[in-house]
């Protein structure tokens, strides 16, 4: 059988960021959450908050790991499949991944060793302090990845030497004409990702009759988080479009299934399956017009289709027809229950309705499923290119054996397949086991209290057991 | 100063900053089969678990450093050493996730007991292996994709070396952190990895300055060796000293239990320059300087005020995150 370096790398690729990006999102709308009930804790003295605070601490330590060492590959991976196009993007995206693991990553992994095991070791307010610390690293890490994707989707600021893109302006590389819209719409999905997370699993509870006021406190929050940021997140997705549209129209001809090389009248395709063969839709279904007025904000403004670019330079369109619809599926679906909930607390039922609460637990991974799809409409929208109409992605490929891509590719699948089935287990683990008990908490606010205490106790503790080695300690 | 010279220094910086920090405790896991007594394990894994992502975030500073200064480089290792890197990237995966799952786990404990110290041991034999092979001076590029140029005798000795040399730190680095019995077990293996540390640096020396020619006259041409000298003579006082502190343990003499880290510590600087003296000014030897691979001056200026701020101030707080769990393990136990 002939093997495509090329494919099989671009599989490696894809699979191994799919799998990293699951955790991210989690962890940067979680270390939100956390900052902010840590924060309410130390204002209100509600130990609700700080039962919320440290019990999603746990989940959040275990998918913080869990994104540590899948992103690690990834830094390297550029280089080994993807050698030609880092040789020539380096001088571009170099700097910009530099300096998010001088800003961010140092930052976060510096001050997690305090967040998780400094409860007893520092003073509340540091511990606050690092816990916010971890949070900021987390946005402005993906404020710089963000950056140096959405330069490879719609590039400026650059010039091309010997083949090689070098930066003519710095602020209009950052400040690229996508970024802005692509940083914010990606926030927003990872709150909403965690905000969904945690009214899941309070939901759950509350459906188990466990730990109830615990889990009403999560869920009351999070469907008042949810019902601000879903409706946000639906406007910015629209302003994100229409950029889209400017700057890449074949990706949009492709979301939208636009096969016509110009259409005045586009309808909103609510089911459709774009064949690639034939250049048209099979089974279509959809709203006149709808597409039009939503695109271009007027009732019958013209969008470049498909057949506008030769079929080479078109993406998988099928692939991306879908992915956008999941994607905004979900955000509606999310916008619906943010406004059922809303009916629900007005009659005083949100914690009883059943069939409420076990439609939010079905939505505990649905912000996760939302930010793939989502990235893939973004991903493969682009492709046949990687830097958007100046560089293909087939003539980047490091030209490596094939077997030997296949081999990692194979071990990626049976790692990543065996890792996240450990992670959900260790997740079920936690949720199963519980918050912490407000008894175990008061405990743990005396240690706080006086930082000395628990140190004095392990100390006699161990005075105790091994009185001849003490000695030598001091 | 030349930028491209500046960037070099950092890439060395960072490099040795990863190997001494991530060194030691990769060591932990090369040291795990010889811990094997109740809760030992769960001591030598409380005396990292504060500190690992910070030490490995090193390996990801030193990958883009590598990528942003200097990309021809940066292209050429990493393609051509695809294997060796894959799999030290599968190594680190298993013992990062077994943190998080060990202490959690009830019945799994000895697989993430298995995959941490596996996981180490093997993140660190391939780390000394692409070491060797860059010393070695194996061609790199396009053209040798399909090799495997980097499995050699010389190479597989590296990797052992290497395991050798963390795993020193890392029992010096226990000796520091803990009492009673597992200082003393760290205290004796810590004997015995000296001398292996040793040995295997002077034998990866003449073996180089025997096969290398160019390294070969770097050191011997002219008076040079007189100039250089001071490297090896200084390697052997400082070994001589480290073992005195660590002998004088067992001896039950005054003891200072930071000081053989601190000596670990400055054994590994003297191999890591000797070793920048031989390699200088090249990036991968004989093939490609710094100088031919460094960015346009663009991207190294941006980049600069960033490096020159950002890396001190991350020492800064990395000091500071050691020094809230300074002391023993035992001290700070408590989780989250
Ligand atoms: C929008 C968010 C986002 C996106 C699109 C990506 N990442 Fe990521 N990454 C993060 C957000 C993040 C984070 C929130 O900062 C993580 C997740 C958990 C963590 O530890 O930090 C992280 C961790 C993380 C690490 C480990 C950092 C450490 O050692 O502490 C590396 C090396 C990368 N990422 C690299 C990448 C690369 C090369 C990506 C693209 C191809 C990428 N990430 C996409
Ligand atoms: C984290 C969320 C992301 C996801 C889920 C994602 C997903 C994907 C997918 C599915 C592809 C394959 C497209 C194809 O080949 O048809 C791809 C390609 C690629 N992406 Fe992303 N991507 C993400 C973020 C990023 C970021 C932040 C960068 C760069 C800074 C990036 C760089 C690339 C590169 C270099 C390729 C080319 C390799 C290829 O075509 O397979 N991606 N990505
Ligand atoms: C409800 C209406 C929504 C609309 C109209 C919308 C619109 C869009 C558009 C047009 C893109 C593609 C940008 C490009 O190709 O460059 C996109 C990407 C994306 N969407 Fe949405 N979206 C919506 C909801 C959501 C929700 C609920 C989530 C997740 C919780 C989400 C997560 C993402 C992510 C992660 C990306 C890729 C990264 C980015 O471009 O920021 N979206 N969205």
């Amino acid at each position: 059988m002939d093997l495509d370096v090329a494919i099989l790398s671009r599989i490696q690729f894809a699979f191994t960021v799919s799998f990293h990006i699951i955790f991210p999102s989690i962890t940067i709308g979680l270390a939100t959450l956390i900052t902010i009930w840590e924060g309410l804790w130390l204002k209100t003295h509600n130990p609700y908050y700080l039962q919320l605070a440290k019990f999603w601490i746990k989940p959040f330590a275990i998918t913080f790991g869990m994104g540590v060492v899948s992103g690690i590959v990834l830094s390297y991976e550029f280089g080994t499949n993807f050698s030609k196009f880092s040789e020539i993007t380096g001088a571009v995206l170099g700097p910009l991944m530099a300096y998010e693991v001088l800003t961010a990553f140092f930052m976060e992994a510096g001050f997690l060793g305090v967040m998780l095991f400094g409860w007893q070791r520092v003073g509340r307010k540091l511990h606050f302090f690092a816990t916010l610390t971890v949070m900021v690293g987390t946005w402005i890490s993906a404020f710089w990845i963000i950056v140096a994707n959405s330069w490879m989707q719609t590039p400026t600021g650059y010039k091309i030497i010997d083949g090689k893109f070098e930066v003519a302006s710095w602020m209009e590389v950052i400040f690229n004409p996508s970024m802005p819209y692509r940083l914010t719409h990606m926030v927003v999905a990872s709150l909403i990702t965690a905000t969904f997370v945690v009214a899941g699993i309070s939901a759950y509870y509350l459906l188990k009759k466990q730990h109830v006021p615990f889990a009403k406190k999560g869920l009351s929050m999070c469907m008042w988080f949810a019902l601000v940021l879903t409706p946000l997140q639906a406007w910015i997705g629209d302003m994100h479009g229409l950029n889209v549209r400017e700057h890449q129209p074949t990706k949009l001809a492709a979301m939208e299934g636009i096969w016509p090389a110009e259409e005045e009248n586009v309808p909103l395709l609510l089911f459709a399956m774009p064949n690639m063969e034939s250049e048209s839709n099979d089974y279509e279904i959809g709203i006149p017009n709808l597409g039009s007025l939503i695109l271009t904000h007027s009732w019958d403004g013209a969008v470049q289709g498909l057949k506008a670019v030769p079929p080479e330079d078109r993406p998988n369109v099928p692939l991306v027809f879908w992915s956008f619809r999941v994607m905004v599926g979900i955000g509606f679906g999310m916008i619906g229950i943010a406004i059922l909930a809303l009916l629900l607390r007005r009659k005083g039922r949100l914690y009883e309705n059943k069939a409420f609460l076990s439609l939010v637990t079905l939505f505990t991974p649905m912000g996760v499923i939302a930010v793939l799809a989502g990235w893939y409409v973004v991903e493969i929208g682009r492709q046949p290119w990687i830097v958007y109409n100046l560089v293909r992605t087939s003539e980047i490929v490091s030209p490596l054996p094939p077997e030997r891509v296949l081999f990692t590719l194979t071990m990626f699948v049976i790692i990543y397949s065996l890792l996240i089935g450990v992670y959900l287990y260790f997740m079920r683990k936690l949720i199963k086991k519980g918050p912490p008990s407000m008894e175990t908490l008061e405990q743990q606010l005396i240690g706080m209290k006086a930082p000395g205490y628990a140190l004095a106790w392990v100390k006699s503790l161990k005075t105790k057991d091994h009185p001849t080695i003490e000695q030598g300690d001091k | 100063m030349d930028l491209a010279l500046f960037y070099f220094l950092v890439l060395g910086f960072a490099i040795f900053m990863y190997v001494l920090l991530d060194g030691f405790d990769l060591g932990i896991g090369i040291l795990y089969p010889w811990f094997n007594q109740e809760g030992e394990r769960d001591h030598l894994m409380r005396s990292i678990s504060h500190v690992w992502d910070g030490n490995e975030t090193w390996l990801v500073f030193g990958g883009v450093v590598l990528f942003a200064a200097f990309p021809a480089a940066y292209a050429g290792i990493t393609s051509t050493f695809y294997l060796p890197i894959m799999l030290m990237l599968f190594a680190l995966i298993f013992r990062g996730v077994a943190f998080e799952y060990r202490f959690k786990s009830d019945t799994s404990r000895p697989y993430w007991d298995f995959a941490f110290s596996a996981g180490s041991a093997i993140a660190a034999f391939c780390q000394g292996m692409l070491l060797g092979s860059i010393v070695q001076g194996v061609p790199v590029g396009v053209d040798s994709l399909s090799s495997l140029h980097w499995l050699t005798p010389f190479s597989i000795l590296t990797g052992f070396s290497v395991m050798a040399g963390y795993a020193l730190l890392a029992a010096c680095y226990l000796f520091m952190k803990s009492r009673g019995r597992i200082q003393d077990h760290a205290a004796k293996l810590g004997k015995r990895l000296l001398l292996i540390t040793i040995l295997a640096m002077i034998i990866v020396s003449l073996w180089t300055v025997a096969s290398q020619v160019d390294i070969r006259q770097r050191w011997f041409s002219g008076l040079n060796f007189l100039w250089l000298s001071p490297l090896p003579i200084i390697t052997l006082i400082v070994a001589v000293l480290a073992w005195r502190d660590l002998n004088s343990h067992a001896t039950g003499t005054v003891h200072h239990e930071g000081r053989p880290f601190w000596y670990a510590a400055t054994l590994f600087l003297l191999g890591f320059a000797g070793l920048v003296v031989g390699l200088f000014p090249y990036l991968i030897p004989r093939q490609l300087t710094f100088m031919e691979a460094a960015s346009p001056d663009s991207s190294l200026l941006f980049l600069l005020p960033g490096i020159c701020i950002f890396v001190p101030l991350i020492c800064a707080y990395t000091l500071w995150g050691y020094r809230v769990f300074s002391g023993k393990v035992e001290d700070y136990q408590e989780g989250y």
